[in-house]
């Protein structure tokens, strides 16, 4: 307690000054949960993903060693796993990218009343259920679903195509649930573009679409970056998508982890596997905490929360 | 600036019905009449939202969903109160790690949250219980709750404070009279968000849920994995509504595109 001091202000509050509930007293009973429920569980992780395991009773061994994640980068079965996340969050990136980052334009120079209308519209998804997005798109792609039907009579194809349980479906609908975020992310960074530079180059005879690729994008560029990062983790950590429209086959990073726990049982391989999730993630958010930082750093004196 | 042109409307338009046809055919199939999931044409029917009230499976999801979510929220909300005024109006050693620590469910994958505690709760032998779950949603749904709290109290001056404390009013007077009311907007909204999170919560409350702790989410992942009936089609429609409705009040209470800047 006796570290903690109040910051400097005219006038101290009454319980300032008497040296009661201060700053660490305030925050202590959440940060208990917190160690509780989040540091110890994490290393506990840590220390199962060192144990054996034995098949044949099913049993946690005592023994630590680094077995598992030996097993992690040796085992061609887990590099498909970790290729395949790796390849799904690229995919989706890019996606986000194709088809938000032209979006997040055309909104920005709508009228005012139609912008705050479509950009509540675009965000609102970001808020409905993992769960509700993914089954909308199972019935979408299914053999018998609309799209399928639909297919058919504009006959493009002659039966109907299954398009649930492939890549291409997981890539699409976290394309759908992430692509907000990117919309949002450039969105930020054409608020802060001078309307004037853009006139200037109209004035001088540029057309709309240099005006956007040598005016617009370049300054939207931060935006793109650290909205690809957000979305490159989040499609790699991605779980409910995965598992209900890629299906048993296309196992990925998340899923794989939530195998070994649930149906496998090999508790210590779950834990590793988990633990490689953690790192690299954490690994693309300290990148993107950087990247936010330099923008932040350029944009010194503006107001920034 | 120039309006946008043809193309651009066209790709627009084009971007709006890929955001909004997977959402509105859940809504679309809900009200199917027949028992197949098929788009009804000319009949709309209630009949799967009757089943589904007539479902124990569905309704017991459905309140502990909504239970989980209402205590998960209050317990976030009084515990975001003090760490909120902790964090912002005072300088202590570690104040940034324990920042970065309250923030940090929202950067862990879910998955990897899921595993830490359902070994966590094996261990201490409350695997499955109610409890169990309140406690980990309250961690899941705290950050978005402080963020909110700290920011309607970055906003908020001082001076009626120092006003009061000079009146002679003590601590918890100035407390209880200046600043909870003033907090009060931001506590609101970070309730909503908090309870909007946790009622969506899938991955990492399917490792921790048991049979009868089961959430709604989690029933219609498990339902999907099996076999999808239009019920389950009426369920989601709920969860949309729920989730529609909550966004509407936080829309009122704080705007919603401060929700949506501070979300991630």
């Amino acid at each position: 307690m006796s570290a903690s001091r109040p910051l400097p202000r005219p006038l101290r509050t009454a319980a300032a000054r008497r040296g009661r509930p201060t700053g660490p007293f305030l925050v202590a009973p959440v940060t208990l949960l917190f160690a509780l429920l989040l540091v110890l569980p994490m290393a506990l992780v840590g220390m199962l993903s060192l144990q054996g395991f034995d098949a044949s009773s099913g049993g946690v061994l005592d023994a630590y060693s680094w077995h598992n994640y030996a097993q992690i980068v040796a085992d061609p079965y887990y590099h498909e796993i970790f290729l395949r996340t790796f390849g799904l969050a690229i995919s989706v990136t890019l996606g986000t990218i194709v088809v938000g980052v032209p979006e997040a334009w055309f909104i920005f120079r709508m009228s005012a009343r139609w912008r705050a209308f479509f950009l509540i519209l675009t965000l609102g998804p970001l808020f409905i259920s993992a769960v509700v997005r993914t089954l909308g798109w199972s019935i979408l792609l299914d053999g018998q679903g609309v799209v399928a039907q639909m297919l058919v009579r504009l006959h493009l194809v002659d039966t109907p195509p299954q398009m649930l349980f492939s890549f291409p479906a997981v890539v699409v609908v976290l394309v759908h649930a992430l692509v907000p975020l990117m919309v949002l992310s450039v969105w930020t960074s054409l608020q802060s573009i001078d309307p004037q530079i853009a006139n200037a180059a109209v004035s001088l005879g540029a057309g709309p679409f240099t005006v956007w690729r040598r005016i617009v994008l370049p300054q939207t560029a931060p935006g793109i970056l650290s909205g690809s990062l957000m979305v490159f983790a989040l499609s790699a950590s991605a779980f409910a998508t995965p598992a209900l429209i890629g299906g048993r086959r296309l196992k990925v990073v998340a899923t794989a982890a939530y195998d070994e726990f649930l149906h496998s049982m090999n508790w210590p391989m779950g834990a590793a596997i988990a633990v490689c999730l953690l790192v690299l993630n954490l690994g693309i958010v300290a990148l993107y905490g950087r990247v936010i930082e330099r923008r932040l750093k350029r944009r010194l004196g503006e107001a920034t929360s | 600036m120039n309006r946008n042109g043809p193309v651009a409307l066209g790709f627009h338009a084009a971007f709006t019905m890929f955001l909004i046809a997977p959402l509105a055919i859940v809504c679309l199939v809900a009200f199917t009449p027949g028992n197949l999931l098929g788009v009804p044409t000319l009949h709309f029917s209630a009949r799967w939202f009757k089943a589904l009230i007539d479902d124990p499976d569905f309704t017991q999801a459905f309140s502990n969903s909504l239970l989980l979510g209402a205590l998960s929220a209050t317990l976030a909300a009084m515990l975001g109160v003090p760490a909120a005024l902790g964090l912002t109006r005072y300088r202590f050693a570690g104040r940034d790690a324990i920042n970065s620590l309250l923030l940090s469910p929202l950067m862990i994958p879910p998955v990897v949250i899921g595993v830490a505690l359902l070994q966590l709760f094996t261990r201490i032998g409350v695997s499955g219980s109610f409890l169990s779950l309140v406690l980990a949603h309250v961690m899941l749904v705290f950050p978005y709750c402080l963020r909110l709290i700290m920011a309607s109290l970055v906003v908020t001056t001082r001076d009626a404070e120092h006003a009061a404390v000079s009146l002679g009013a003590n601590a918890w007077t100035t407390f209880r009279r200046i600043t909870l009311p003033a907090l009060l907007p931001g506590i609101a909204a970070g309730w909503v968000l908090g309870f909007a999170s946790s009622f969506d919560e899938l991955t990492a409350t399917i490792f921790i849920a048991a049979p009868t702790t089961i959430t709604l989410p989690v029933r219609i992942y498990m339902s999907m994995t099996e076999t999808v009936d239009p019920m389950v089609a009426a369920v989601a429609t709920v969860i949309m509504a729920v989730t529609l409705g909550l966004m509407f009040v936080l829309d009122r209470l704080v705007g919603l595109d401060k929700v949506l800047m501070g979300k991630h």
